[in-house]
């Protein structure tokens, strides 16, 4: 089974929940955390793997061969990026535009276009007391983080359980994340700005035809904003964390609710299990 | 040879545009005879790239100059690679603003004035 954790706006918890619920399921399942959320990982933070194997991710971009282009523009008329631009006797090409399709260089009437890489990022794969870790971390200064966490997220298909951390928003490499996931786990805090970017990201979780849920983070007094929006809208609100200050201390401390309260591991096992429940997933078949 | 002004409107009344990439129309003017044609901006509608998808569409009119409000990195080196000369920082009414461009008024800039995305603030005004 794999679940998707995201939420619409930044800063409610996925992380928290991500990380937790890695952490209370690893007694009795096979579990694995993929950071997807590749402009700025954070779940090695709590998660502390050990790292046993790092890999360079490049995309394919434009090369131009100066003796074999005859500067026809048939490159430049099929990128639909605007990465490559033919004026008169030069050819620039743009790198961050590039999306990697290949077309210019398969279309090319000279061959004069080969793909060389162009490196943005890194793939870090490791473990840590049992559960299995993966995080991709976009170059500073590179634009694209789609092609990373696609990366991150190509492998075998596997036993157990495979949560993936997205970024906030709803954005290509959010929408990278959750696409063929079998669940998206919504993390929210029930204020104004938690309701209305929740209900963008239940918008993009519709299109991609992606069952969902909610958590809402640091409930409290309001959290009728939150769930009276989910029942109009049939989603389940799966699990509430109140707003406790020892929470916050605890992960500001670099712990997980699973590794510091450890009356909410069985919570987060029951938030599992009314996953697979709402999946149609068989437990056994995810269980060690 | 002519030149190019991104424009806000279809006549030299009309004020200049701000923006290179994403303006709407260009007024494609022989600084000579002061004729004029409009070319519609098909770069505006790119979902990226866009200075270098109307850098490239207007390089094709044979401009030796363009006048604009802003231009960014991509544009600019666009153009520049072709030769046309960027003027940046130019606004108000358009038959003015050539007069001025005409007269010497105007020094072209030799690289972008603004970063990338920069008429697309959302209201940041950045």
């Amino acid at each position: 089974m794999i679940v998707s954790i995201a939420s619409g706006k930044g800063g409610t918890g996925k992380t928290l929940v991500a990380t937790s619920l890695a952490r209370s399921l690893i007694d009795d399942y096979s579990v694995t955390l993929l950071d997807c959320d590749v402009e700025e990982p954070n779940a090695h933070l709590f998660i502390k793997p050990q790292i046993t194997s790092t890999e360079e991710i490049a995309v394919k971009v434009p090369r131009v061969r100066q003796d074999r282009c005859n500067h026809c523009g048939k490159c430049s008329e099929v990128c639909v990026f605007n990465a490559i631009a033919v004026l008169g006797d030069t050819v620039l090409t743009f790198p961050e535009l590039c999306h990697g399709c290949g077309a210019c260089s398969h279309l090319c009437p000279r061959q004069a276009i080969s793909e060389i890489p162009y490196r943005i990022g890194t793939l870090e794969k490791g473990h840590s007391g049992g559960l299995e870790f993966a995080k991709g971390e976009l170059d500073v200064g590179r634009a694209m983080a789609t092609p990373i966490v696609r990366k991150v997220k190509q492998r075998p298909p596997g036993e157990g359980i495979t949560l993936i951390d997205a970024s906030p928003g709803t954005s290509c490499p959010v929408i990278e994340a959750i696409k063929g996931t079998d669940f998206c786990l919504l993390v929210t805090e029930p204020t104004p700005f938690g309701l209305n970017d929740l209900s963008l990201a239940v918008e993009a979780v519709k299109e991609l035809g992606v069952p969902c849920g909610v958590v809402i983070n640091r409930a409290g007094k309001s959290n009728e904003v939150i769930e009276h929006y989910c029942q109009e809208q049939d989603i389940p609100v799966l699990l509430k964390i109140p707003l406790e200050l020892k929470i916050a201390c605890l992960y500001s401390e670099g712990f997980t609710l699973a590794d510091g309260l450890p009356e909410w591991k069985a919570r987060f096992k029951q938030l599992a299990e009314r996953i697979m429940e709402l999946t149609g997933e068989r437990s056994c078949n995810t269980q060690r | 040879m002519n030149i190019a002004i991104s424009a806000s409107g279809l006549t030299l009344d009309a004020e200049v545009n701000p923006r290179f990439g994403r303006c709407e129309q260009f007024i494609i003017l022989d600084p000579e005879t002061m004729q004029f044609k409009v070319l519609v901006n098909t770069g505006q509608s790119a979902g990226g790239g866009a200075g270098i998808a109307t850098a490239q569409h207007i390089i094709k009119e044979g401009i030796g100059a363009v006048l604009t409000g802003n231009c960014g990195p991509n544009a600019h080196q666009v153009l520049t690679a072709a030769g046309v000369e960027v003027v940046t920082g130019v606004s108000g009414n358009i038959r003015e603003a050539v007069e001025l461009y005409k007269s010497g008024g105007y020094c072209p800039s030799s690289q972008a004035n603004v970063s990338d995305h920069f008429g697309m603030g959302k209201g940041k005004n950045r």
